[in-house]
């Protein structure tokens, strides 16, 4: 028996195996598709302190490799998700896996607010489910100038800094990918007292339709997932796990086991799957399958001793 | 819903670039009411493709139909499927018609809109509505779908072309709104359902809102997840911005907000 149990910062995931926010709902959508007890944790789609209406259509176009969009973070906020979301999915899904709950906001203050919310919230019956949050660095300070949290390691420290004084959950930080060198947001992080890292977030992409001469998404630009951007993120994942002991949720183009170990054996503690699931909504048990497998074939004891296990 | 793994059973074109295409997925054939699409995924294109989503043109005895026209990449690709391929199917999805209906039903459909429309008017007169016209426009007489399976349901058919190859010459509205004054004008009651490209939608919507009279619109939207979880197929609605897969496809004509 393998073990498959792993420790992302104080989350205990039953398997390595999660999804990325935005590729799957807020956990439920897919019931019926796959057999959740092989996921160690879903997370929810971006969540913010007031409805957020999100972009103009169109919102995606497939491409090479992948996938661009800029869905805009569409969703009914933080009193909606808390009321109706949250029940709804530990109602929808049995035996239903941790939350991991993405936030975002226009400042810093909105992003402390939200993880207050949600840390009370999981202190009592109907939000036992939450897990742990996960911040969305990648939007803009509105409040400040619009440049994204992620783009500046004094803002992102400040920010990790007043999230985690609302919150006692296990809190992630998602790190955008283009950055020239990972370590000082890394750093940032660290030093603000988060508990774990996710990455990699999308990557800024356009798509020109030629004929009409105009950029194809109404937001004009977008971010990159799926197949394409996997080795950018697990040299992202390698960078990163060099430069911190913090562990690492990787993300970026999983789409089979081989992907998932990879990102593992760079230094990753568990993995998400994203833009697959669209294409094979039980990818997710795949990977998960295909691991234990792995682990087997390979004489590891447990998942978790496949991090950071490059010879 | 399930993902199911479906046998192609049949697969044939049936005029300029339109294609019909049968899986046996008796699971799926049962649960599935008019309205409602599959999600499928091509197998000739590569493994990370996006899935592409079809409207069901009939589910019955075991087997699921769609129809559709070669318009991209994806229904390119479909035209390699053969019988007895297997290919995984997500569904049922989404919000479908109502399966009631107060006086006449009219069904306007445009091209390969169609296909929802002669599965709802099989499952309307199954049920013992017989009070049933289906309106079907297309560009040319080759745009005109499944004229001959309505007939066999023994619905009143009219059809209109832009060319005048077929039927009236003009737009599908004409002879509808023709037959809408009739109704009226003897007092009798209607509810419109339509599924077809976007001004047709938007001309049958405005027939229907603020009438007294019900409408039903079929949303055609490019998806990517198709069970509401990737919020990529928006179509504004007096809610705000709404999914075409789960809150639609089929939407109450005076919901939806017209740019």
């Amino acid at each position: 028996m393998i073990d498959t149990s792993v420790d992302l910062g104080g989350l205990r995931m039953a398997t390595p195996v999660a999804t990325a926010s935005g590729t799957f709902g807020y956990g439920f959508e897919y019931v019926g598709a796959l057999d959740y007890s092989k996921l160690g944790a879903v997370t929810a789609k971006g969540i913010r302190l007031n409805p957020w209406p999100g972009n103009g259509m169109p919102r995606h176009c497939e491409v090479a490799g992948g996938l661009v969009n800029a869905i805009g973070l569409q969703g009914t906020g933080i009193e909606h998700f808390l009321d109706i979301t949250v029940p709804h999915y530990m109602e929808q899904v049995r035996n239903a896996p941790p939350m991991i709950v993405n936030i975002w906001g226009g400042s810093v203050e909105e992003y402390a607010e939200v993880a207050r919310r949600l840390t009370e919230a999981a202190a009592t019956e109907e939000g036992r489910i939450i897990g742990a949050i996960e911040c969305n660095v990648s939007c803009p300070n509105v409040k400040e100038g619009g440049h994204t949290f992620g783009q500046d390691p004094a803002v992102l420290n400040r920010l990790v800094k007043a999230v985690r004084e609302k919150t006692t959950l296990p809190l992630i930080v998602k790190l955008a990918p283009n950055v020239p060198d990972i370590r000082p947001y890394v750093r940032a992080c660290e030093d603000g007292g988060a508990d774990a890292l996710s990455m990699i977030n999308t990557i800024p992409a356009m798509v020109i339709d030629i004929e009409k001469r105009r950029p194809v998404l109404a937001n004009r630009t977008g971010g990159l997932s799926g197949r394409g951007i996997h080795p950018a993120a697990v040299k992202l994942v390698y960078d990163a796990h060099n430069a911190t002991k913090l562990p690492i949720l990787a993300m970026g183009g999983v789409y089979e086991a081989k992907d998932a170990i990879e990102f593992m054996l760079a230094g990753a503690t568990a993995v998400a799957v994203g833009t697959a699931t669209f294409t094979d909504p039980s990818v997710a048990e795949k990977v998960y399958d295909g691991m234990v497998d792995y682990c087997e074939r390979h004489g590891f004891a447990s998942v978790a001793d496949l991090t950071a296990a490059l010879v | 819903m399930q993902d199911a793994s479906a046998r192609v059973v049949e697969h044939r074109e049936i005029g300029a670039g339109y294609r019909f295409l049968v899986f046996e997925v008796p699971e799926m054939a049962v649960a599935l009411t008019p309205g409602q699409f599959v999600h499928v995924k091509v197998p000739a294109l590569e493994s990370s493709a996006l899935r592409r989503p079809f409207s069901v043109f009939d589910a019955a005895d075991g087997k699921v139909s769609v129809l559709y026209k070669t318009v991209g990449r994806g229904t390119a690709a479909l035209n390699s499927v053969k019988p007895s391929d297997v290919v995984s199917v997500l569904g049922p999805l989404g919000h479908g018609f109502p399966l009631k209906c107060e006086g006449t039903a009219l069904l306007v459909g445009g091209g390969y809109g169609v296909a929802p429309l002669h599965f709802l008017a099989r499952v309307l007169k199954a049920s013992g509505h017989g009070d049933i016209e289906v309106f079907i426009g297309g560009r040319t007489k080759d745009d005109l779908l499944a004229v001959d399976r309505f007939r066999a349901l023994g619905v009143k058919v009219f059809l209109a072309t832009n060319d005048g190859s077929e039927g009236v010459k003009g737009l599908v509205t004409d002879p509808l709104d023709d037959e809408l004054q009739r109704i009226r004008e003897a007092g009798g009651r209607f509810e419109l359902f339509a599924c077809g490209p976007d001004p047709m939608l938007k001309a049958v919507a405005l027939r229907a809102t603020g009438t007294g009279s019900r409408g039903w619109i079929s949303m055609d939207r490019h998806m990517i997840c198709g069970v509401g979880a990737c919020y990529a197929c928006i179509q504004k609605t007096v809610r705000g911005n709404s999914r075409c897969c789960v809150e639609g496809p089929v939407f109450r004509a005076e919901d939806l907000v017209w740019e």
